[in-house]
């Protein structure tokens, strides 16, 4: 580890927040090392983004003061907090597709009425941070046309192009590969060499444990722990965060395999472009077995799911679902699948998943809209629909317990846990899960990985897409690798770790 | 990104902040009448005693809220599909097609109860096949619906002239609208009605069709709100990968949506020919499919706010034709700017007012409003 300073960059103290009822951040007390890396952990709503935003000027606080390097800041806005060299790093990237990385960068800091002058100091900029950070990215090359982590690399370069000495991350992992999410270690190890001071918001224990210095961990709007990294352990943090003893692993008795549910031979899909989305697909899921889907997102594994959801149809091969075949010349809707008895977590729960306007007790029912008994003599049982809703609410511990409120006012865990229940409450014998716990928080991805296995146990068949290795690991009875649309290893979860299925996942056969 | 300001209780949203719309409308409108050299309190008097100052007045406006509920009921189910239907004025011309045909072909052969149903159905049909053209064009053909519906307007218009000066006039006729309906084909007035019970008022054109209008307002609300197919279709237009995802047709929703649209619209059609005129006549719609647009706009799209945008502006309607004719500096177009103006701030400038009713109800109840539902989310990850 590296020597301790005890230089402080940023001290917050007693920084308190509301919004209306929602006590988000309160009496918080807080010291950033210079120079050092300090990871934020905390569950979904703990007030972590809260907290970062007060400090990027985003949010005003309603009390409490803000010193950068010991002198003290009234953050007007963020233009306050870039002019005192703070940055920020969002989890959705601020990138405007169409224009290269050196526009992206220069873009609000161009420097004057003509770009030519600005953008050919920023060429000379860009290339000596590149250098001194080990941040390399073409400049010329169109943001569209760069990987995930190369568009990440960019909005880093957008910060430090700025001045900034002191990043903030928030949730930077969430969209890598495990190659990328090390690569993008390393460069936050070389901007530490070089004095940058970072905080990092994440909840994933393993990224706090590898990279950084100093930790704090969040709950219920409150810095309940700090701990030097050195002197703890994702056990310990876990239980912090959640505020009760938490398994990390799951335990699971070995699968007992049934019949045949859903199997697909040769299954393709080109899309209209004429691109081959999906190529020779060989597949068959068995109730009473999960078999998890890895690969690094975008090769095929969305493309899968809609496939066997019947939201879309395949364009060559077949897929046979409880007994219906289905192929090209007669798809089956998501309407018949459900019928059949299949039942689908989206992977994009806000986009597909739920309807982010409609109270929650409309999200949950919906694709079972027209079925009993929510549904009567062609009208939908009102009150009906409410129950089940509170029905699942318990059932899954979906906070708050309203069903009146509107779908977008719960958090994301929560969200995904009202849309796990939904389906789940179908009793499917075909479950297709799309990332069970993306930004879900620990306690809940605890719980889901626990229903997932009581579903398995009754027989249920569950095929589970996931960009977490750690969770295909944990989860799956069987592992298959995804790669440029092709099934590219098919696994028994015994025979598989973390590096053999990284290098399928790269297209390399291990 | 912004500061704390509370959002506004609901009934505050409901109540007060259309009141105030309408209200600095009214002080806008104030100015102009003045600058014209007429007493502004006393046109405003003459506006509301020509709306609502006599059983007649009150018939009028009624009649014109008629026609503002059918099209602004249309224009809102197009958008809880999401879709913008702009073509409520060709919808309700074919509409008008549909019911007057319908009549014409049967008033000599059946009693007015089986003809005034089957008019009512055939204008629905009519304008909802107007509407289904755009809106098979841009389910399968990918076509805007907006552009499509408007031209669908010009085509209407159109092909309707070309129908009474060269099909449906009447024989021996000068001017372009068809025969004289029989009464088989005629709406009973509400005047009548009435006078049957022996409640006496004076005629007006209000007719029949504001039953159907209200019956509208409630089929619309228990099909949007309590059947599954209404169900599918707000999720369509809040959310289209929801949609596919829960199994629905976007397609076949797109033509549902749209065709009921239209057969709403078409139902300005029944009000104004087989409840007024008593015959096909050209121009007939004049303005009210766009008008629907607005009513839409500031009724939230519910069928309840719908009925009282739409009685706003029967008696903006209303009243202004009665201002134009006692204030002869006031003219025709003066009154469409004063109805202009009133959409421009319930519509477009719905939400000027709001920050400062927002800070006056924080100043007036901030011990007490504390707790009412938060701005916004707290946290965002």
């Amino acid at each position: 580890m590296s020597p301790i300073s005890t230089v402080r960059a940023i001290e917050l103290s007693g920084i308190d927040k509301s919004f209306g009822n929602v006590h988000a951040v309160r009496g918080v007390e807080l010291a950033i090392e210079k120079g050092a890396i300090t990871g934020i952990v905390g569950e979904n709503g703990a007030g972590k983004s809260t907290l970062m935003s007060i400090l990027y000027g985003l949010y005003r606080p309603d009390a409490g003061e803000i010193r950068v390097d010991g002198r003290r800041v009234e953050m007007e806005g963020p233009h306050e907090a870039i002019a005192r060299g703070i940055g920020m790093v969002h989890q959705h990237f601020m990138l405007v597709d169409t224009f290269t990385v050196l526009e992206n960068v220069v873009l609000g800091a161009e420097g004057g009425p003509l770009l030519a002058g600005g953008l050919a100091a920023a060429r000379v900029e860009l290339a000596r941070l590149g250098r001194e950070f080990g941040l390399a990215v073409d400049p010329d090359a169109r943001v569209a046309d760069l990987s995930v982590g190369e568009q990440q690399r960019v909005e880093i370069l957008k910060v430090l192009y700025r001045g900034a000495r002191i990043l903030i991350l928030d949730e930077p992992s969430a969209v890598l590969t495990p190659q990328e999410t090390d690569q993008l270690f390393r460069i936050l190890g070389a901007l530490k060499e070089r004095g940058v001071t970072i905080i990092l918001i994440t909840h994933k224990l393993r990224e706090i444990l590898a990279v950084t210095d100093q930790v704090c961990v969040m709950r219920q709007g409150r810095i309940v722990a700090e701990r030097r990294t050195a002197e703890t352990t994702a056990e310990e943090l876990a239980e912090l965060m959640v505020g009760r003893k938490v398994r990390l692993d799951l335990a699971k008795a070995p699968p007992q395999r049934g019949p045949v549910l859903l199997s697909a031979e040769h299954l393709g899909l080109v899309d209209r472009r004429g691109t081959r989305r999906l190529d020779d697909i060989n597949l068959a899921l068995r109730g009473g077995e999960i078999v998890g889907v890895a690969g690094v997102s975008g090769n095929g594994q969305t493309e899968l799911l809609q496939v066997l959801s019947g939201i879309r149809a395949p364009t060559g091969g077949r897929l046979v679902v409880c007994g219906r075949e289905i192929d090209a010349a007669r798809p089956a809707d998501p309407g018949e699948m459900r019928d059949l008895g299949l039942a689908h977590v989206p992977e994009d729960r806000l986009r597909q998943g739920l309807v982010a306007a409609f109270r929650a007790a409309e999200s949950s029912i919906l694709g079972y809209q027209k079925d009993p008994p929510f549904c009567r003599h062609y009208l939908i049982d009102g009150p009906a629909v409410t129950a089940h809703c509170a029905q699942l609410m318990e059932r899954f511990d979906v906070r708050p317990r309203e069903p009146a409120l509107r779908s977008s006012g719960f958090s994301g865990g929560n969200q995904q846990k009202l849309v796990l229940a939904r389906e789940m409450a179908q009793q499917p014998s075909v479950l297709l899960v799309g990332q069970p716990t993306r930004g879900v928080d620990i306690g809940a991805i605890e719980f889901i990985h626990r229903e997932l296995v009581k579903r398995r146990d009754a027989g249920c068949a569950i095929l589970v897409v996931s960009v977490e290795l750690e969770e295909i690991l944990s989860l799956s009875d069987r592992i298959v690798v995804m790669f440029g649309g092709r099934i590219v290893g098919d696994l028994p979860a015994a025979n598989a770790d973390e590096r053999t299925l990284g290098l399928m996942m790269a297209g390399e056969h291990a | 990104m912004r500061l704390v300001r509370r959002a506004l209780p609901r009934w505050a949203e409901v109540a007060v902040l259309p009141l105030v719309n309408v209200a600095l409308a009214f002080v806008i409108v104030g100015v102009i009448v003045a600058v014209i050299g007429v007493d502004p309190l006393h046109a405003l008097r003459l506006l509301v005693a020509g709306a609502l100052g006599s059983s007649e007045a009150i018939g009028y406006t009624l009649y014109y809220t008629t026609n503002f509920i059918f099209t602004g009921l249309a224009v809102a189910v197009a958008l809880h599909a999401g879709l913008f239907n702009i073509g409520g004025e060709g919808q309700a011309y074919i509409g008008g097609l549909g019911c007057g045909l319908a009549i014409l072909a049967l008033d000599h052969l059946l009693p007015a109860w089986a003809t005034i149903p089957l008019a009512i159905l055939a204008a629905a049909l009519f304008g909802a096949a107007w509407a289904a053209v755009p809106a098979w064009l841009q389910a399968w053909r990918g076509s805007h619906i907006v552009i499509t519906t408007i031209m669908f307007n010009f085509l209407a218009a159109a092909l309707m002239v070309y129908l009474m000066v060269n099909v449906l006039i009447a024989p021996g006729s000068m001017t372009p609208q068809s025969r004289s309906f029989t009464s088989a084909g005629k709406l009973p007035q509400v005047h009548e009605v009435l006078a049957a019970m022996g409640i006496q008022v004076t005629p007006s054109a209000l007719n029949l069709s504001i039953l159907l209008a209200v019956a509208c307002c409630a089929g619309v609300w228990v099909f949007l709100w309590h059947t599954p197919w209404g169900y599918a279709l707000r999720t369509m237009g809040h959310n289209p990968d929801a949609a596919v995802y829960a199994g629905t047709d976007l397609r076949h929703m797109t033509m549902l949506a749209m065709c009921l649209s239209g057969g709403l619209a078409g139902f300005v059609g029944v009000n104004e020919l087989m409840g007024v005129h008593q015959r096909i006549v050209l121009d007939f719609p004049a303005g009210y499919g766009f008008a629907g647009i607005a009513v839409a706009l500031m009724g939230r799209s519910h069928p309840l706010g719908i009925v009282l945008a739409a009685l706003l502006f029967g008696a903006l309607q209303q009243g202004g034709a009665e201002l134009a004719f006692d204030i002869p500096s006031i003219t025709r177009e003066m009154v469409v700017v004063i109805q202009g103006l009133v959409i421009l701030f319930c519509g477009a400038l719905a939400n000027l007012p709001r920050p400062w009713l927002q800070s006056l109800f924080a100043l007036l109840s901030s011990p007490r409003v504390r707790g009412e539902v938060p701005a916004q989310r707290a946290e965002g990850s």
